[in-house]
């Protein structure tokens, strides 16, 4: 086996042993879909009949908002903690010392959450199945390019979090508050026609909200606009800058 | 043949301040090489420069006839390196750090008979972070051994160790020496030293102040051995013409003779020759703690 498959793999298995991973990554995602399920049925209709869910039925807007979520939750709380871990136990500087590339390291955190997302997206995608009625992906090849874009750019966002922050403690803690902040205001929490104009203007800087755009544009057959090169345009700064503040100690 | 490490007049400067000034060195093919000092003396900087994990601003080094400036990457696959403070992720198996280290290093031998050569086989799928202290040690030298290097750094090895655990480390490195690579080490604990290297560098303020065998440094430096007995007679003038002898001092029974190292010899011919048999005759030799002391100006 090569070095990079053996790390990747290594990788994978430790982020798997990793209750933070399991929990954020598999577990919370379904749990949040669920009671929003059960919130709003497939409702398109909010109070006072306004028009919300960009005009699909609830669930129909959340679960393909939601593959984007497990996305973000594998890349922005288990990739930062796990990388600012590694570098504050050293690791990554043994790693050095063994002659790995930094590309190494971060192509490994591509595939771990490549291999994570996929078998969260499965696994959410199962649940809501056999629990509610919501419309099959309208375009699958679009689908799935549109999950190794977020794949990818969401990895670069994640590793530059790990780049920057200094220790697994901080990284958690600013990975959290993130995720959380994009949870609510990114399209994953209450549908984004509610959110007063200020918190709107947040929604716009998260990549959530752009990625979860750009699922449902894939899945739903809609046209959002001009989301990919937001999304596109924060992955390339995170990988520049991510790339530029690499440490290995 | 030429040396395994040769490194002239290295420095390197940080913005603020220089963390190493001047360190000169050869290490020979077989060696197990000390570099002592306290901390703060550059110790760890230097060997990183020479490893090529830090970039030195001065100097000439060669290792293994390579640059580690220029030829840092293909020096990496020739070195083996335990450095300090630096761990494995609590979570990784043992099989699974053998494997994953070995892979990046083709050729070298399989990590199975790495794993099985250094004990380790028990543990295979015990999780680092259960590791006891001692085995965490094994762990980490089977890690830099799993390319076959021809040259093995290790620093701080057993810093925070038990002493069983230390002497069962020293066996470690010795055995690393044992299979042909040579090794060098580097620590603050002066009996770890003395115990297994075959030269040492004394390193302090930045610079290399000494470097010999532990035996050389002693001599040089701290060659002074006492020796005590006990006695009834009042009389003992006469070992003041001992060649050697420097000072008697005499407290009730107990008589201290102070002197340079071959001391013993000459003291008990003497006491023979005046039909004194003392049982409890000892010598006690200064140590590489007192050569230490000495040179990096310490109390002693």
């Amino acid at each position: 086996m090569g070095t990079m498959m053996r790390l990747s793999w290594v990788e994978l298995k430790l982020f798997l042993r990793e209750p933070l991973t399991v929990v954020f990554s598999v577990a919370v995602p379904i749990i949040i879909l669920f009671v929003l399920g059960g919130v709003f049925g497939n409702e398109a209709t909010g109070p006072g009949e306004q028009v919300v869910f960009r005009g699909v039925g609830a669930m129909t807007y959340y679960v393909p908002a939601y593959v984007a979520l497990v996305v973000a939750s594998v890349c922005v709380i288990s990739i930062p903690t796990h990388l600012a871990g590694n570098r504050e136990r050293g690791v990554l500087k043994r790693f050095h010392a063994s002659s790995v590339d930094a590309w190494m390291v971060a192509g490994a955190e591509v595939a771990v959450a490549f291999v994570l997302s996929t078998i969260s997206a499965a696994l959410l995608l199962l649940a809501a199945w056999f629990s509610y009625d919501f419309s099959g992906a309208n375009s699958v090849p679009s689908v799935i390019g549109v999950f190794f874009l977020l794949v990818l750019g969401f990895a670069a966002f994640g590793i530059f979090l790990g780049a920057v922050l200094p220790t697994a403690r901080s990284a958690q803690a600013v990975g959290m508050l993130v995720w959380f902040v994009m949870l609510f205001l990114g399209g994953a929490g209450p549908p984004p026609e509610v959110l007063t104009d200020g918190m709107r203007k947040v929604s716009d800087f998260t990549p959530l909200w752009h990625g979860v755009l750009m699922m449902q544009d894939a899945w739903l057959g809609l046209d959002a606009g001009l989301s990919w090169l937001v999304f596109g345009g924060i992955a390339l700064v995170s990988a520049v800058l991510g790339l530029r503040f690499f440490r290995w100690e | 043949m030429s040396a395994v490490v040769d490194v002239a007049h290295l420095k390197k400067r940080y913005a603020d301040f220089t963390a190493v000034d001047d360190v000169s060195f050869t290490v020979e093919e077989g060696e197990i090489f000390g570099i002592l000092g306290p901390n703060g003396a550059g110790k760890t900087t230097s060997v990183e420069c020479l490893q090529g994990l830090r970039q030195a601003d001065g100097g000439d080094m060669r290792i293994l006839g390579l640059d580690p400036r220029t030829e840092s990457r293909q020096l990496r696959r020739l070195i083996g390196s335990q450095l300090q403070e630096s761990a494995l992720p609590d979570r990784i198996k043992v099989w699974e750090s053998l494997a994953l280290f070995s892979s990046l290093v083709p050729g070298g031998p399989s990590w199975e008979s790495v794993m099985e050569q250094w004990g380790l086989s028990e543990k295979r799928n015990a999780r680092f972070g259960n590791l006891s202290g001692g085995q965490q040690q094994r762990l980490f030298i089977a890690l830099a051994v799993v390319n076959a290097p021809r040259l093995v750094f290790l620093d701080e090895m057993t810093t925070g160790l038990d002493p069983t655990a230390r002497r069962e480390t020293w066996g470690l490195i010795q055995r690393i020496r044992d299979t042909g690579s040579t090794v060098v080490l580097v620590t603050h604990f002066m009996d770890e030293a003395e115990q297994l290297c075959d030269r040492i560098a004394i390193l302090d303020d930045k610079r290399v102040v000494a470097l010999d065998t532990p035996d050389g440094l002693i001599s040089r430096y701290a060659n002074q051995s006492v020796v005590t007995f006990s006695t009834d007679r009042a009389d003992l003038d006469f070992l003041t013409t001992v060649a050697e002898v420097t000072k008697i001092t005499r407290t009730g029974r107990r008589v201290s003779v102070t002197g340079s190292n071959a001391l013993l010899a000459h003291v008990a011919a003497s006491l023979a020759d005046h039909g004194l048999m003392p049982v409890d005759l000892q010598v006690s030799r200064a140590n590489l703690e007192d050569v230490f002391l000495k040179i990096t100006g310490g109390e002693g």
